[in-house]
């Protein structure tokens, strides 16, 4: 499709919609693995557009949701130093560790800051030698490219008082758990659209081939999503599972060859636990050796700090698509985006707090409508 | 966090060997770092990740993606006050249902 003229243009969201309906003959499941889409879709209604036949699942993408627990504290130990400036994304503000989030830090004296990109950390940094400056580096690969670069610009420029908590994650081994899962419902993916404009296209064939499943790279526009579903739907319909990119004015099918080849350098590839997952081998990225004077786990010895997540959050089954947010027993009522249990609630990118703030009425009337009156 | 937002470059300078960009958000300015797209020139438009230029966009792409996001408020969350943003967290349902509008009329 060549770009959509008008965004918020109804005659052509029909258009998509019609071809979507006049497509669909059996149920499908479709999973958008990234947690912008996820909200985009909640927030536009676009799961209630689409044919009954098409269910959206949403997936794992949302990295503020899926940082696991122990990295959470982790962070919280080392902002708690005397002498640390602590810097961070703002959405990992409020993300719970075991008892706090990085706020409380914040209030209890912590030196917490928040930066627009990791260059701001660094140039922290150089203003302050007296002291440590960290850089809470999570993110897909959308975010470790930047991260990356501003660890390599740390080594050339000596700045030895800057240091990053790395905790990243790739979306093709998520994509292979999901689909390696006995219970897994997922029949196409929609892929991240910017992870794409990083890394091109090249890892999702294999996976495309192997689980037969369609991969349409989808852009975070509701006119967007809705050709990216368009596509999948089609797809499916023929029996035919390729990689197709519907967000070609934004991914080529290369990527972005400056910014991998820093990824190559800067890091390895590494095993890398998932909130409410689990372990998924080789999903994640760590600095590598020749890096790791700039590693904050390395450097504040927290490399042993392990925590268990909560049992009553049922974030990972929301994660993997098994649970829609508003079955979960907590959902609203011990678990709200003030008093979040797991970080899918946290994030505004988290299926839960998108359900929250964009459902909670539907959910409450067809709550109250199926409540029989005595 | 894993908005990227397309921009256009107002000028372009070397600092500490690097090359970095001042660009235009919809009204808000930022610094850009530009080693990921060496080649991209002032009023070229880029889609900008934390502070990075990942990708050229066309002029009318980025125009139009702008415009949506400044009317969703996505700007606000990519660019307004984080620690404002993280306190009044939770007030979960107050925001306009954005995408009612769009919902409507696509269901007449």
């Amino acid at each position: 499709m060549k770009y959509i003229d008008e965004f918020q243009d109804p005659e052509l969201a029909r258009r998509l919609l019609d071809d979507i309906h006049a497509t669909v003959t059996r149920p499908w499941a479709l999973m958008e693995v990234c947690g912008g889409q996820t909200h985009s879709i909640i927030r536009h209604g676009i799961d209630q557009l689409l044919p009954k036949e098409v269910e959206l699942i949403h997936g794992p993408g949302c990295p503020v949701c899926v940082t696991p627990l122990e990295v959470i504290d982790k962070a919280l130990e080392i902002a708690s130093r005397p002498g640390v400036i602590f810097c961070s994304f703002g959405d990992m503000l409020r993300v719970p560790g075991t008892g706090r989030d990085l706020f409380q830090v914040r209030s209890e004296g912590g030196d917490v800051r928040v930066v627009y990109s990791p260059l701001d950390a660094l140039r922290i940094a150089q203003q302050n030698p007296d002291r440590e400056v960290v850089f809470f580096g999570i993110g897909f690969e959308t975010t470790a490219p930047p991260n990356a670069m501003t660890v390599h610009q740390a080594r050339r420029l000596g700045v030895t008082n800057f240091s990053m908590l790395v905790s990243h994650v790739r979306v093709p081994p998520a994509i292979e758990a999901i689909m390696s899962s006995p219970s897994c419902r997922v029949q196409g993916f929609l892929a991240a659209g910017h992870v794409c404009s990083v890394m091109g296209v090249g890892e999702y064939p294999e996976l495309a081939e192997r689980f037969r499943v369609p991969i349409v790279v989808t852009g975070f526009e509701p006119l967007d999503i809705l050709e990216g579903v368009r596509r999948a739907v089609r797809q499916l319909e023929r029996g035919e599972h390729t990689v197709d990119n519907a967000y070609a004015r934004a991914v080529r099918p290369e990527g972005n060859p400056a910014a991998r080849a820093m990824l190559e350098d800067v890091f390895e590839v590494t095993d890398r636990a998932w909130r409410g997952i689990g372990v998924i081998p080789d999903s994640g990225w760590r600095l590598a050796p020749k890096y790791r004077d700039h590693d904050a786990e390395h450097r504040f010895s927290v490399e042993g700090i392990q925590t268990r997540e909560p049992a009553e959050c049922r974030s990972g089954e929301v994660l993997q698509g098994l649970l829609k947010p508003h079955e979960c027993e907590a959902f609203g009522t011990l678990c709200t985006p003030r008093n979040p249990l797991g970080a899918t609630m946290v994030s505004s990118e988290g299926a839960c707090a998108a359900y929250y703030l964009y459902r909670r009425l539907d959910i409450t009337n067809a709550a109250r409508e199926a409540t029989p009156v005595v | 966090m894993c908005l990227a937002v397309p921009g256009k470059v107002l000028d372009i300078e070397e600092r500490d060997g690097t090359r970095m960009a001042t660009v235009d958000f919809g009204g808000v300015v930022k610094e850009v770092c530009l080693e990921y797209l060496p080649d991209l020139q002032v009023g070229e438009y880029a889609i900008v990740h934390v502070g990075f230029a990942l990708q050229r966009l066309d002029e009318e792409s980025a125009k139009q993606t702008l415009e949506l996001f400044a009317e969703i408020g996505l700007l606000q969350e990519e660019f307004g006050d984080a620690w404002d943003m993280a306190a009044e967290a939770g007030g979960g349902g107050t925001l306009p249902l954005a995408g009612e509008d769009v919902v409507e009329e696509v269901r007449k």
